[in-house]
């Protein structure tokens, strides 16, 4: 059995980049490479992919990196564990295997995880409560699209167990994805609390990849990031013992120490002394971070309490339409003829009947982030581009907005320049339920054989 | 120019849902006990007020020299549904670091 594991951060979003990713698998001695590429509505997302051609519904980005990535992990023997196998894994384990084809690499086994689709089981189950509202799942029920279980570590490690080169799930827990590596190769148990939880704020540290590395920190003549555009993507020495020190690719930009670490361990944190996962529940009040070298920082005092007995359900049901329409405005008065051009916008999309659940009117340079504070007295920009934005279950009412905003080329007040088209995206709203994990089936099958 | 968080400390802002979570992380340790009686829950509601519902919930982290505030209802409905343009409020970092504060008793 193995003293220490390495293992890398190559994706932290489906939309990530992928060069950083590449630099690891070549140069960052790794043993492990974990692509985290779903956010809480992609899965519905590919639901929907799936639902119009039955081979997609995996994460479309998966092509492009594993034929970015795979030449170097077969060569340097480094094992792929991802989730982006998103609403349809085994498409993802199909594709992968092409990609592997293709490439020249042979017959590459794929393990895949199932059992986080839980559609039929909550549907069966009306009454559940909706975390968000309280309200029964009924509710939105008719409109719901998906339906998937925040599966864990356990599962994953199953899945490596069976020696393929990848893993590839749908829905899992971010952090779940890097301790998986750790029970599969240390045989810790699953009631190895202190364990459990340093490898999860390990896992949570990593699962964003370039933000624990210099990305989303600096602040010019404040906070210093050297060599940002070249920034790397970061890694976990994982010890046996439950020791975690974290490390970045050699040779790249950016910058890993206690201050990155400790706007990263608190991100998307509510009650620090409870982060609940479905391995175990986190507590990080006690966490010390320790600069042992140049980017490498050991972390220690991670405490875990025993799992829940249930998984989080993130359920996708669509919620209508939101339009959007842009135009700008500069030089004097340019501030006042935005406003007036929102007035007559909102004016004019009451006289042809429309309503919306939600509507703002944003300006772009002066209070579109922040909104305005009572008071506030901001200087007036030169320019000001004009966002008018709103919510409705009605196509045609989401894409009035856009129209008759770029009508204020001709409609409005004078000089309006830069309209754009008129943009409607469908909604695809999340919700959560909690469901007790012994109604949850979990599988493994292999794809592939050599 | 008045006392504001940004002179002394560093923030991220994270979302789940409607709630906006920022963390507020001390430069110096010694500034950890001024900035947990300035930064009350309370004027970090004030200061969101025209952006989030509330309510405002401050954990402190002595440990980390630092604070996670929670900030309830913050995100017009979520990622998910928000007709803003930054839905996740991954902005409001920069908010929190432009609060105000009173000048410390010298």
């Amino acid at each position: 059995m193995r003293d220490s594991i390495r293992i890398g951060a190559g994706a932290g979003t489906s939309d990530d980049r992928m060069t950083p990713a590449l630099a690891l698998a070549e140069r960052g001695a790794l043993d492990f490479l974990v692509f985290e590429c779903l956010a809480e509505r992609t899965v519905a997302r590919e639901n929907l992919a799936r639902s119009k051609d039955p081979e997609k519904g995996y994460t479309p980005s998966l092509n492009e990196r594993l034929r970015m990535v795979l030449p170097a992990c077969v060569a340097n023997r480094v094992r792929i564990v991802s989730n982006m196998g998103a609403a349809n894994p085994l498409g993802g384990a199909r594709a992968a295997r092409r990609e592997a084809r293709e490439l020249g690499l042979g017959e590459l086994l794929v393990a895949v995880v199932l059992g986080d689709d839980v559609s039929s089981i909550v549907s069966d189950r009306p009454g559940l409560k909706l975390m968000e509202n309280g309200e029964p799942l009924e509710s939105i029920l008719p409109r719901m699209v998906s339906a998937n279980a925040y599966l864990g570590a356990d599962v994953l490690a199953e899945a490596l167990g069976t020696g393929a080169p990848i893993v590839l799930s749908g829905r899992v827990a971010d952090p779940s994805l890097f301790l998986a590596p750790m029970l599969h190769s240390f045989g810790w148990s699953a009631s190895d609390w202190p364990r459990l939880a340093a490898g999860t704020a390990a896992g949570h540290l990593l699962e964003c990849t370039a933000q624990v590395t210099g990305g989303c920190f600096g602040y010019p003549g404040k906070k210093f990031v050297p060599d940002l555009a070249n920034n790397g993507y970061p890694f976990v020495d994982a010890g046996a013992d439950g020791s975690m020190v974290l490390g970045k690719t050699p040779g790249t930009g950016g910058r890993l120490d206690t201050m990155t670490c400790t706007e990263q361990i608190l991100y998307e944190i509510h009650d620090p002394t409870a982060y609940i996962t479905p391995d175990c529940v986190l507590d990080i009040t006690a966490i010390r971070f320790t600069e042992e070298a140049p980017d490498r920082v050991r972390v220690e005092g991670a405490i875990g309490y025993p799992a829940t007995d249930t998984y989080k359900v993130t359920i996708g049901y669509r919620d209508g339409y939101i339009g959007e329409g842009e135009v700008s405005y500069g030089g004097i008065d340019a501030v006042a003829r935005a406003r007036w051009a929102g007035e007559i916008i909102q004016e004019r999309l009451r006289a042809r009947g429309f309503t919306y659940e939600d509507f703002r009117v944003d300006l772009i340079g002066l209070s579109s982030l922040h909104g305005e504070p009572p008071g506030a007295n901001r200087p007036e920009p030169y320019e000001v581009r004009l966002r008018v934005a709103g919510r409705t279950p009605e196509r045609k009412a989401a894409h009035a907005i856009g129209f008759e905003t770029r009508a204020m080329h001709m409609h409005g007040p004078g000089g309006a320049g830069g309209g754009c088209e008129p943009r409607v995206r469908d909604v695809l709203a999340v919700k959560s339920v909690l469901l007790p994990k012994h109604l949850v089936n979990t599988q493994i099958v292999v794809e592939g054989t050599l | 120019m008045s006392l504001r968080v940004y002179d002394l400390a560093h923030c991220r802002a994270g979302d789940k849902g409607n709630t906006s979570n920022i963390s507020v992380i001390c430069y110096d340790a010694k500034d950890w006990p001024f900035l947990r009686e300035v930064l009350t829950p309370e004027r970090v509601l004030k200061a969101f007020g025209h952006i989030a519902g509330g309510p405002v919930r401050r954990y402190e982290l002595p440990n980390l020299k630092a604070f996670n505030f929670v900030i309830e209802n913050a995100l017009g409905g979520g990622v998910t549904v928000s007709i803003a343009q930054d839905i996740h409020g991954k902005s409001l970092s920069s908010f929190m670091l432009g609060i105000e504060l009173p000048e410390p008793a010298t």
